[in-house]
């Protein structure tokens, strides 16, 4: 080969970003326990959500699942008044450790929230990038493009907006900026997606849509979503966590298993009457 | 029914179908909401009359003017009605450089207490420093004036011949003196533009900061939370967010401090020594505003000087109603002034 070839046969070897081949981790909570000031929310709460699964946090409003997963990608001490006692292991390493940057935990543990939160005032291929800028990643111009694509393409917009990706983000729908914000996390190759009732905002089509994006993108990032539709809990789940705040008392998992077993055949008769629609 | 449809059908179709319009509808208010909506409509439009009655009350006393000098009163620059020489065009140019070095000094300060207050500062700082804020905002416009004349003059004439030893060269930062000399000469850094500028300055950064300040604090927390959740750090987020969100208040904001700045009048007439030169020099002795002119000389006025002193002012009301007319556009048609959800 001649020099030329050889620089350029060199170039194209070594990608600038690596493909999603990146495997989940392995996130674990261990006696998690959250207030609000002096109101107690969460009572030691433990549950192994393992890599490469989807893990679905089921039970009525107001038993701390949110709160759960919020502490989960240390969102939850936003909050003045929040604090916790407990332990998370994101592959067995505790992110509240001292010594652990909250930005780093942040980008391996992404967040998708209930009410589509794209950036307006950015294109959506600006959104879509929005995460590496913020989190100083730097991307080739050749491969932001390609990045670009990918994601929207994981999250099911891609086709949509392929012809317009020089639109800004809130002229879409209420599903398209749902998934725009899921292809925003995708982008950053996360570990970890937590999404906290991700549907409840949109209507079916949508809906169907991003479960599509869940069954797609689960070997390559574990999943933990909130969700109050069992059947969709049923549906794009492996795993199911029952949480349940009796009155009075701050949130504790009943039952947790996998999903045939907690919607077939539960231990705990609560469970039973939950997932038969008895309450909630 | 369905004769309607059927073509064959000898029943005509009803009448009405064919001219469907919107039909009229009469809301029924209360006699009360009636009143209370002529009220209001009636006080609102009675403070457009006095504005326009100020304006028109300016414009008429400055026919005199216009008609004995015409285009030339702007255009001349020395103001000695004893020679019958007027013009306001150094006056002019003196009001908008106090203006310029009061904004310069203004907009970092207001914009970063306001990104300091609404966004770093603990809970119980926070209250403390909108009070504070809020507070030199009720300071007299003659105290500002005093500090600018005993305090701030002896200090910053220092840093006058500081700028003009080392950036002279450049025209704006010029005085027509000997920086190197070892005595140079304090009095001709003193009563410029420059110390006024910075008593002005203190006088619009309350109302500068306060709007920035509550423009920030409404960025959406949606917006916030999601910069943050993707792994940005505080000061990522609010560059991404909440700056973006504020860009309107901020023109705004400082759009108003200008229309302000452009008005103040006892800080500047206590500072500055009247001169009437063409000069964009604001770091030299001598410059004179419309509002000073118009303080300083009322007393002595005749009718004649009365007449340009008010046509002076008419001058800067139309000056001020522009600006502040645009930095009211502005704000409500940005997504801060504007309905958020």
């Amino acid at each position: 080969m001649t020099a030329i070839e050889d620089v350029t046969s060199y170039r194209y070897a070594v990608p600038v970003v690596p493909s999603p081949a990146s495997q989940g981790g392995t996130l674990e909570a261990r006696n998690v326990s959250a207030w609000f000031g002096s109101n107690k929310v969460l009572e030691r709460v433990s549950l192994t959500m393992p890599a490469n699964t989807v893990t679905a946090l089921i039970g009525p409003s107001g038993c701390g699942k949110s709160t759960f997963l919020r502490i989960l990608n240390r969102m939850h001490e936003l909050v003045a008044s929040a604090q916790l006692n407990g332990e998370v292991l994101l592959d067995d390493m505790d992110i509240y450790a001292s010594g652990h940057r909250i930005t780093e935990t942040r980008k391996r543990i992404g967040m998708v929230f209930q009410k589509p939160n794209p950036f307006p005032a950015m294109s959506i291929s600006d959104n879509v990038t929005a995460g590496l800028k913020l989190t100083g990643t730097k991307v080739a111009r050749s491969d932001k493009d390609a990045l670009i694509e990918r994601s929207l393409t994981r999250a099911g917009l891609w086709k949509e907006v392929k012809d317009r990706l020089k639109e800004p983000g809130g002229a879409l729908s209420g599903g398209q900026q749902q998934r725009l914000c899921i292809a925003r996390s995708l982008a950053v190759e996360p570990e970890v997606l937590l999404m906290d009732e991700p549907c409840s905002a949109l209507d079916p089509t949508s809906t169907r849509r991003v479960e599509e994006t869940i069954h797609e993108i689960k070997d390559q990032v574990t999943i933990v979503i909130v969700t109050h539709n069992m059947q969709q809990a049923a549906r794009v789940s492996q795993q199911c966590a029952f949480f349940l705040a009796e009155m009075g008392t701050p949130g504790q998992i009943v039952e947790a298993g996998a999903t045939e077993q907690i919607f077939g055949d539960p231990v705990d008769p609560r469970t039973e009457d939950y997932v038969n629609g008895r309450f909630g | 029914m369905t004769a309607l449809l059927d073509p064959e059908s000898d029943v005509s179709p009803s009448p009405g179908l064919d001219d469907d319009r919107p039909r009229s509808i009469d809301p029924a208010l209360p006699r009360v909401d009636k009143v209370f909506h002529a009220s209001a409509l009636g006080i609102g439009i009675t403070v457009l009359v006095i504005m326009g009655a100020i304006g028109v009350f300016l414009g008429w006393q400055s026919i005199p003017t216009f008609k004995r000098y015409g285009w030339g009163f702007f255009t001349e620059n020395q103001w000695q009605p004893e020679k019958d020489v007027i013009g306001i065009s150094a006056v002019l140019l003196g009001t908008f450089t106090i203006a310029l070095v009061a904004i310069s000094i203004a907009f970092p300060l207001a914009l970063s207490s306001a990104i300091y207050i609404s966004e770093y500062a603990p809970p119980r700082l926070k209250n403390l420093l909108v009070s504070l804020v809020d507070l030199m905002a009720a300071v007299p416009s003659i105290i500002w004036g005093l500090w600018g004349f005993f305090l701030i003059q002896p200090k910053a004439i220092h840093l006058a011949h500081w700028f003009h030893t080392h950036m002279g060269w450049v025209p704006f930062f010029h005085v027509d003196t000997d920086p190197e000399a070892s005595s140079w000469a304090q009095s001709r850094y003193a009563a410029s533009a420059f110390i006024a500028g910075i008593a002005v300055a203190m006088m619009v950064v309350p109302m500068a900061a306060a709007i920035m300040r509550q423009v920030f604090s409404q960025a959406p927390i949606g917006e916030r939370e999601a910069a943050l959740g993707l792994g940005a750090t505080r000061w990522g987020m609010i560059r991404a967010v909440v700056l973006p969100f504020g860009r309107g208040g901020i023109i705004g904001g400082s759009m108003l401090a200008l229309g302000r700045a452009l008005g103040e009048t006892i800080a500047v007439v206590l500072i500055i020594s009247p001169a009437f030169d063409i000069k964009f020099r604001p770091l030299e002795v001598g410059t004179e505003s419309v509002s000073a002119l118009i303080a300083g000389r009322f007393g002595e006025a005749t009718s004649n000087q009365l007449s340009a002193l008010l046509t002076a002012g008419f001058v800067l009301f139309i000056i001020t109603l522009i600006i502040n007319t645009l930095a009211a556009m502005i704000v409500s048609r940005s997504r801060s002034g504007a309905q958020t959800d």
